[in-house]
């Protein structure tokens, strides 16, 4: 009996969703810098995923092909060791990807949960959460990254993550509270007060849905903050060496620069970086434009 | 005895009419505070044996004996690494209280302090530059954005800012070194000063910062333009604006007189931040220009895990950030009473 009435119910739940999900798809569809943001981002998903198997890095060098320009075997040219920049900067996407990628994750996570703590509890636990952002937000952020990758001598793209996240929550749980606390005396809110709901649902039906579009969009800036600060640090040769690295590679180019012939060694990391930076900022200039109803042109 | 009496009251006076003012102190002594734990906490993180190796080091230059060399070296740098965390932050702080930033664990006679003297000029030059640059452009930028409705400028505004804001100013470096630089040459590769072109020394310096400058400005001005446009938008909302344009005053007055005037005042305390990004991000586009600042000081010390230096200079751009930001708030609360309230 109970079966008989649940099973309806979830089918139409999921029919809802389903509903949903194409009624994004299509506001998506026709925004112009989602779409073109998006396919970038899938790009490099792709190949950090797929490229990275299909066409690996050798690493042998071959003198006949010292610098190189781009030819239809060689899309990017190639370096002054005669290997494949292309394949280069694929190795090198895997690692870019998932500091981004971790790094935006555990940023939101910490961000979200202090943002959301402060702007609900208000009173001391506000001011003290407040504090210590306004603290973070202080005190030069690039230096002290760069001193701790180098101190601690950075190997994995986590441990590089958590360093670059202590340094970004602080902007974004700021601006979390904001919203919170304008939120809250908003009618709908006393209106769930005076109907007595929870404050689970209060927070998970209405305040969470209010800023979901605030957090992915943030989400994507953050990714690509990241990157630009990861590849910063690595620039300045501190973290362990490894060549396929994008940061090192524009190192070696931003040295190879006097050498007309070296072109494409900084001009392929510097065409990648870019894109993925544009892609990033695309995607999240899209979805404000598309989860945000106010800003969307109809 | 009137006389004195009314000179308390009024400094009295004074300070209850500016207490705004303690407070930002006080939020800027905490920070400091915080600046002091947060290098301290990097310096505990520096292997032990850097410190032998100083001991070492005294030991062959001083012919002393290695023990001897080693309280000397720990005498001479004021951190010993047997010690309690305790003992540590107290050392820590009384050499800071001395003035004493750090010593050179590499070099002989190098300190955090001579580092910082000989070379932060040339930092605050190009960042201050930046930073003045790009504020006057971005404000010129944002108010127009506001107020102009015409398409084509508006497209042109608006892929301008995608490009500053989505291409970090690293990449401009390698760009502009490579157009202006080696192509055109009309800018020097690298270096602040060049004795062999006989040029006036300011002239010659300003020569070698444009490319750095250029890189920098390029990405703070969209920062600058968007919220300067906010501000404007919300300015163009009032009332005495329109009031104003019911009173038929022509429309250029309008920008001029009410709305960019009006706009510009949230954007002072950004100018902290910014001046914080640039100031700290100075350590990229000086080793991308090879320019003798501050930051590639920082990252050469950091390239030779010379610790000490590194933690002083950590500790320096961090006060002087903080500074900054003291500034520029009660800046702030001085040109606008109306945010002195909530602080």
């Amino acid at each position: 009996m109970e079966k008989q009435v649940i099973a309806p119910r979830k089918r139409k739940l999921i029919h809802e969703l389903w509903l949903k999900f194409v009624g994004f798809v299509k506001v998506f569809m026709s925004n112009p810098r989602a779409v073109v943001g998006g396919a970038i981002m899938l790009f490099f998903i792709f190949m950090a995923v797929v490229l990275t198997k299909v066409l690996p890095f050798d690493s042998t060098p071959h003198p006949e092909l010292r610098y190189l320009m781009p030819t239809w075997e060689h899309p990017l040219g190639c370096d002054a060791m005669g290997r494949d920049l292309f394949r280069k900067l694929i190795a090198g996407s895997k690692s870019i990807l998932l500091i981004s990628l971790f790094t935006a994750m555990l940023t939101v996570a910490l961000g979200v949960t202090l943002g959301l703590i402060s702007g609900l509890a208000g009173g001391v636990v506000d001011k003290v959460i407040m504090f210590i952002a306004n603290l973070f937000l202080t005190v030069p952020s690039f230096p002290i990254m760069l001193a701790l990758a180098q101190i601690l001598t950075i190997t994995n793209e986590f441990v590089f993550s958590i360093i670059l996240s202590v340094w970004s929550w602080a902007g974004l749980a700021r601006a979390i509270r904001a919203q919170i606390v304008s939120l809250k005396e908003r009618d709908f809110i006393t209106i769930c007060k005076v109907m007595n709901l929870s404050k689970a649902h209060v927070l998970f039906q209405e305040l969470l849905p209010n800023i979901a579009s605030y957090i992915v969009v943030n989400f994507v800036l953050i990714m690509r903050n990241a990157i630009t600060a990861s590849v910063g640090i690595m620039i300045l040769g501190v973290a362990a060496y490894d060549q396929t690295n994008w940061g090192v590679m524009l190192s070696i180019g931003q040295g190879a620069i006097i050498n007309p012939k070296a072109v494409m060694v900084w001009l392929a990391p510097v065409i990648f970086i870019t894109l993925y930076q544009a892609g990033a900022v695309l995607l999240s200039n899209g979805l404000d434009q598309v989860l945000n109803p106010r800003l969307r042109k109809l | 005895m009137e006389k004195v009496k009314k000179f308390f009251k009024n400094i009295g006076y004074l300070l209850y009419k500016y207490r705004f003012i303690w407070k930002r102190i006080g939020f800027a002594i905490v920070s400091l505070l915080f600046a002091v734990i947060l290098t301290f906490f990097v310096l505990n993180l520096i292997p032990n044996d850097s410190i032998d190796e100083y001991a070492m080091k005294l030991a062959s230059e001083r012919n002393i004996s290695l023990e001897e060399a080693h309280t000397l070296a720990i005498a001479i740098l004021g951190y010993d690494p047997d010690e309690s965390v305790f003992v540590k932050l107290m050392n820590y702080l009384g050499n800071l209280l001395h003035g004493n930033l750090g010593t050179s664990i590499r070099f002989l006679n190098v300190s955090a302090n001579s580092v910082i003297a000989q070379f932060l000029p040339y930092t605050l030059f190009i960042s201050t530059l930046a930073l003045v640059i790009s504020f006057l452009i971005g404000i010129k930028m944002g108010s127009s954005m506001a107020s102009n409705k015409s398409k084509a400028k508006e497209i042109a505004n608006t892929s301008f800012i995608l490009i500053s804001s989505s291409i970090p100013d690293y990449i401009w470096a390698i760009i502009l070194l490579y157009i202006f630089a080696t192509k055109l040459k009309w800018f020097p590769l690298s270096g602040a000063r060049d004795i062999t072109n006989g040029l006036p020394p300011f002239i010659d310096l300003l020569w070698h910062s444009v490319l750095p400058v250029i890189s920098m400005v390029i990405v703070q001005i969209s920062g600058w333009a968007l919220t300067m446009r906010g501000s404007c938008v919300s300015v163009l909302g009032e009332d005495y604006v329109n009031a104003a344009k019911a009173r038929g005053i022509p429309r250029k007055t309008i920008d001029k007189r009410y709305l960019r005037r009006n706009a510009i005042l949230p954007l002072v305390t950004s100018i902290a931040i910014s001046f914080a990004t640039l100031f700290g991000g100075s350590t990229l586009i000086e080793s991308m220009f090879n320019f003798p600042g501050l930051g590639l000081q920082l990252s050469y010390y950091i390239g030779c895990r010379d610790y000490f230096v590194i933690v002083g200079i950590l500790f320096f751009t961090s006060s002087i950030i903080i500074f900054a930001n003291l500034i520029a708030d009660s800046v702030y609360s001085l040109i606008d009473p109306r945010i002195r309230r909530d602080a």
